[in-house]
């Protein structure tokens, strides 16, 4: 029965310095980041700190106005969501306007280039055998691709080694491994290879040659004539090449190849397209240096298709053998195959830098839009909640957190520095990591969620309270306050763990399950609740540890709130009871 | 502090404490007066979906116009009657958007403010836009609430058990049905904050419920081992032993949101605060009080059908008659106390002084229950 004093020795003695340490470290170290990466300051969302408004329209296509519905348009704005908002915290918002308008509005600091490029991008993705292919132009390399790609590390050049995967790591290849450097991400206001556009002809073929690999005899002389007169360095020729086409039919297509060279192909009908993706991510690719590249994990059938693709291309001759990956109309990458590739993935690699593979792994993961957009305008907005409005917020929230603190030095005296510190190095750490998330993952603050911090002030503190409560209850039963903070503990524990799993429940679920503002909201929600289980294990109770060896506390001052009067403890020896032993020994 | 510190003692000894399951009845009917007023309110008022939810106009105003966004906020307010966002866009014109209008409504509304910001009408540009917040993501939010709302009633079957699972959910859908009702009945027009409000609301309420449970769970282990008090005292006595902490809690919670809702949206007019910090006022509120009027008398309730229980509450209440009215004035009823084991409790060993430490008398809260 003298567990409580051999526990308090334990965890009195040797951890509660530790602990403070850790966590004035962590502030510590958090504060020193946000300084270093110089932004000091949370992400405010489009409500408080307005932002950038783009207005995108939807460019009808010929013999397909009626694609231009409110079914699609809806697709649209939820597939753009997700692209700027993926993980629900970016605050962007995505709305449509009139019949053919898409709105997106985002906060200030985001990259905004990097977010236009993000919704007007249509990603439509094909996978295309090669049937032909040449150096275009002759004047490649020199040629300033003017075209507002925009990616912000397009370099003309690169590294080669295209590959689908591993398994066809290729040394020198045949054919001169004509491999094109990816435009990232293109522009998805021109060069469009629509599939659903009905009859527009230019660049028909005889009924295309299937899954063969298409040989070049097969093929009408037209794209044959066509495809000579291609010139792919010419910007204007090369954002209408290949527009209009049907993915099951033969096309024209133009890509930069490792030298920065525009290459020209004969493209066989698709035989994958981005809705066989199940999902794409971003990866950096040390083995083969490659770069950054974008994985990606083919759904079931797509896997088999790939495969069956991947197989015949494999027993054809250079360049038959290789097959284009085609996004919006232009080859990011022509890798060759050697053998079946079966794995039910494959790899995109081209000129990319982090972001841009990113990005590229972001579209292809929540699919192509079903209509090409075209950016209409781009315009500042201010914030949809005045200055004044953000103003008296902030005077009121401040009044009301003064209050708190009144409240809680009237009813806790000494204690209520505890719990204010502890509030303290709460806000601290919650500031810093917003702040940081700003950068990281485009965290921003909207003004639901800074209330939803404010009622998280309350979790927090109640925290504190459950403790201290359960602490005064000690003393009341007579025990000084060492053991009364240590007996407190275990049970004081078990109820926060209890009660801040549910919270964190509610925030995982949340946050799995939605998308935008819910799934942001669960992401703050679930960002409080573990800062305030860190905050009461490695603050609180440390500090209530160290503070009960104080004379000032230990002796119940009459300003310490533990005063054994004021809270009517009993004297010790009033009576005895029987302890319940069973649960002290499970909890202590 | 003293009085309240007092009151804490006072309250921990059981000298003082409210019956809260005795006259649960009380509770229930009120709690059930205010559920059917939410819903009357909810289905004759409706909720007032704001523009991200449903949609609307968008008014944009030529270049560099010269009235600020707090005019013509409350121009196009008056104009519709509908809550109106304002944006200035870099080139100085004005994007004014209202909810729930039609191309019809949208013409007159168009008139209203070319008067009133003196813009010639065909310079202003009227569209219908779309809601940011679509049937995307109110399903998904509807598929994550389902999943949260299942998984969280095994957990606390599992961490609790099913009773109080029952009564928890029982308190949450109080709560949530309490803060729309009064949402409709106030009128205000429901945004995604009012949503992120609700959402807040249904973590906080849960939370605080089962922080109440965690105490009744812990006082009831042994029940059935003695023959003083029925269920329903226990988790009485539970209700008044964690009633400082609920009090402090909820003030804590509440005042800063009270200083957003009377403050900030009250005085100083800080519009868009108000109709989220209403939810979170009445939702807070809702759910500390369901936690102690709700909740636990429903689990007393519950319980004391279980057989074991309800043998354990008839030997009770024959030990009580038995021994007369004599022990329901008595004075210092701390001596009397629950504290798990009272059968062979009686008295024990008279511990040596310095030793206090060693004996878990907290475990049973002395706060017997005057009868």
């Amino acid at each position: 029965m003298a567990t409580p004093k051999k526990g308090r020795s334990a965890s009195a003695q040797s951890k509660p310095g530790r602990s403070l340490a850790l966590i004035l470290i962590a502030i510590a170290a958090l504060t020193g980041g946000m300084f270093a990466s110089g932004h000091t300051k949370p992400r405010l969302g489009i409500d408080l700190a307005g932002g950038t408004s783009i207005t995108l329209e939807a460019v009808p296509e010929a013999g397909n106005e009626a694609a231009i519905n409110k079914t699609n348009m809806d697709t649209a704005v939820s597939i753009m969501e997700r692209r700027v908002n993926g993980l629900g915290v970016s605050e962007a918002e995505v709305q449509t306007q009139g019949r053919d308008n898409i709105i997106v509005n985002i906060p200030k600091g985001t990259n905004s280039e990097q977010a236009r490029k993000q919704v007007g991008t249509t990603a439509k993705l094909y996978f295309r055998p090669v049937i032909a292919t040449e150096v275009s132009g002759g004047a490649g390399a020199a040629s300033p691709s003017p075209s507002p790609t925009g990616s912000p590390s397009d370099k003309p050049s690169g590294k080669a080694t295209d590959k689908p995967e591993a398994t066809d790591k290729g040394s020198a290849s045949p054919s001169a491994s004509p491999t094109t450097q990816g435009r990232a991400v293109t522009d998805a206001l021109k060069a469009d290879a629509t599939p659903s556009a009905s009859a527009s002809d230019k660049a028909k073929a005889s009924p295309s040659p299937s899954a063969s690999g298409g040989t070049a005899a097969d093929d009408a002389s037209k794209l044959q004539e066509q495809y000579a007169k291609l010139d792919c360095t010419n910007a204007k020729t090369r954002s209408a090449v290949g527009d209009g086409v049907k993915a099951s039919q033969p096309t024209l297509a133009c890509g930069k190849n490792s030298q920065g060279q525009w290459q020209k192909y004969i493209l066989g009908p698709a035989e994958v397209d981005g809705t066989d993706v199940d999902k794409a991510q971003a990866v950096l690719n040390t083995q083969t240096g490659a770069g950054w590249t974008v994985t990606m994990d083919f759904t079931d059938e797509g896997g088999k298709k790939f495969a069956d693709i991947t197989g015949k291309l494999a027993k054809n001759q250079s360049p038959q053998n290789q097959f284009a990956i085609v996004l919006d109309g232009d080859v990011v990458s022509d890798p060759y195959v050697r053998q079946a590739l079966t794995g039910g993935n494959a790899e995109i690699s081209g000129n990319f830098n982090q972001q841009s593979a990113q990005d590229l792994a972001n579209m292809l993961s929540y699919g192509a839009l079903p209509l090409t957009f075209r950016e209409d305008s781009v315009s500042t907005v201010t914030a949809a909640l005045g200055g004044d409005q953000l103003k008296a917020g902030l005077i009121a929230g401040a009044i009301g957190l003064a209050l708190v603190v009144i409240y809680l030095l009237l009813y806790y005296r000494g204690l209520a520095f505890i719990a204010i510190l502890s509030l303290l190095v709460s806000a601290a750490l919650t500031y810093t990591i917003m702040a940081l998330l700003g950068p990281t993952i485009n965290f921003a603050l909207n003004l639901p969620a800074v209330c939803g911090a404010i009622v998280a002030i309350g979790i927090t503190a109640d925290s504190f309270i459950v403790y201290f409560e359960r602490v005064r209850d000690e003393i009341r039963e007579g025990r000084s306050l060492r053991p009364a903070v240590e007996r407190a503990w275990p049970r004081a524990r078990r109820t926060i763990l209890v009660s801040d799993f549910v919270s964190f429940l509610a925030a995982a679920v949340l946050f799995i399950v939605t998308v935008g503002k819910v799934q942001g909201f669960a992401f703050t929600l679930g960002l409080t609740t573990l800062l305030d289980v860190v905050v009461v294990f490695l603050f609180t109770k440390p500090l209530l540890t160290l503070m009960a060896r104080r004379p000032f506390f230990a002796n119940g001052h009459k300003w310490s709130g533990l005063d054994p009067k004021s809270l009517g403890a009993k004297p010790p020896l009033r009576r005895t009871r029987r302890p319940a032993a069973p649960v002290d020994t499970k909890e202590a | 502090m003293s009085k309240l510190g007092t009151l804490g003692a006072r309250l921990h000894r059981g000298e003082v404490g409210y019956d809260f399951v005795k006259n649960r009845k009380i509770w229930y009917g009120l709690s059930i007066l205010i559920t059917i007023t939410a819903i009357v309110g909810l289905a004759v008022r409706g909720l007032n979906m704001g523009i991200e939810f449903q949609g609307g106009a968008v008014f944009n105003t030529p270049k560099n116009t010269s009235a600020s966004v707090s005019q013509a906020e409350g121009y196009a307010e008056e104009a519709s009657g509908h809550d109106a966002i304002v944006q200035k866009l870099g080139d100085g014109s004005l994007r004014i958007q209202v909810a729930g209008i039609d191309t019809g409504a949208a013409d007159k509304i168009k008139d209203k403010l070319s008067d009133d910001l003196k813009i010639e009408k065909e310079q202003i540009n009227a569209e219908l836009v779309g809601p940011s917040w679509g049937d995307q993501i109110a399903n998904k939010a509807w598929q994550g609430l389902w999943i949260f709302l299942v998984l969280v009633v095994i957990y606390l079957a599992i961490a609790f058990e099913w009773r109080m699972a029952l009564a928890a959910f029982v308190a949450l859908i109080h709560d949530i049905t309490i803060t729309v009702g009064i949402y409709a009945l106030v009128g205000f027009e429901v945004t995604p904050g009012t949503v992120i409000g609700l959402l807040t609301i249904l973590g906080y309420s849960l939370y605080d419920t089962v922080v109440v449970f965690d105490s009744l769970k812990e006082q009831t282990k042994d029940i059935t081992k003695q023959t003083r008090w029925t269920y329903s005292d226990v988790a009485n006595r539970s209700i008044n032993s964690t009633l400082v902490r609920s009090i402090n809690t909820t003030v804590v919670a509440l005042l800063p949101v009270a200083g957003l809702l009377f403050i900030g949206g009250g005085v100083l007019g800080a519009g868009m605060l108000n109709d989220i910090s209403l939810s979170l006022f009445v939702g807070l509120a809702a759910g500390a009080y369901s936690s102690i009027f709700i909740a636990t008398p429903l689990v007393a309730d519950l319980k004391e059908r279980e057989p074991q229980l309800k043998a354990l509450r008839k030997r009770v209440l024959a030990k009580r008659a038995q021994s007369g009215a004599q022990g329901e004035t008595e004075a210092d009823g701390a001596d009397e106390s629950y504290d798990g084991e009272p059968e062979d409790a009686a008295p024990a060993v008279v511990g040596p002084r310095n030793q206090p430490a060693s004996r878990t008398r907290g475990r049973g809260r002395p706060s017997g229950k005057r009868r």
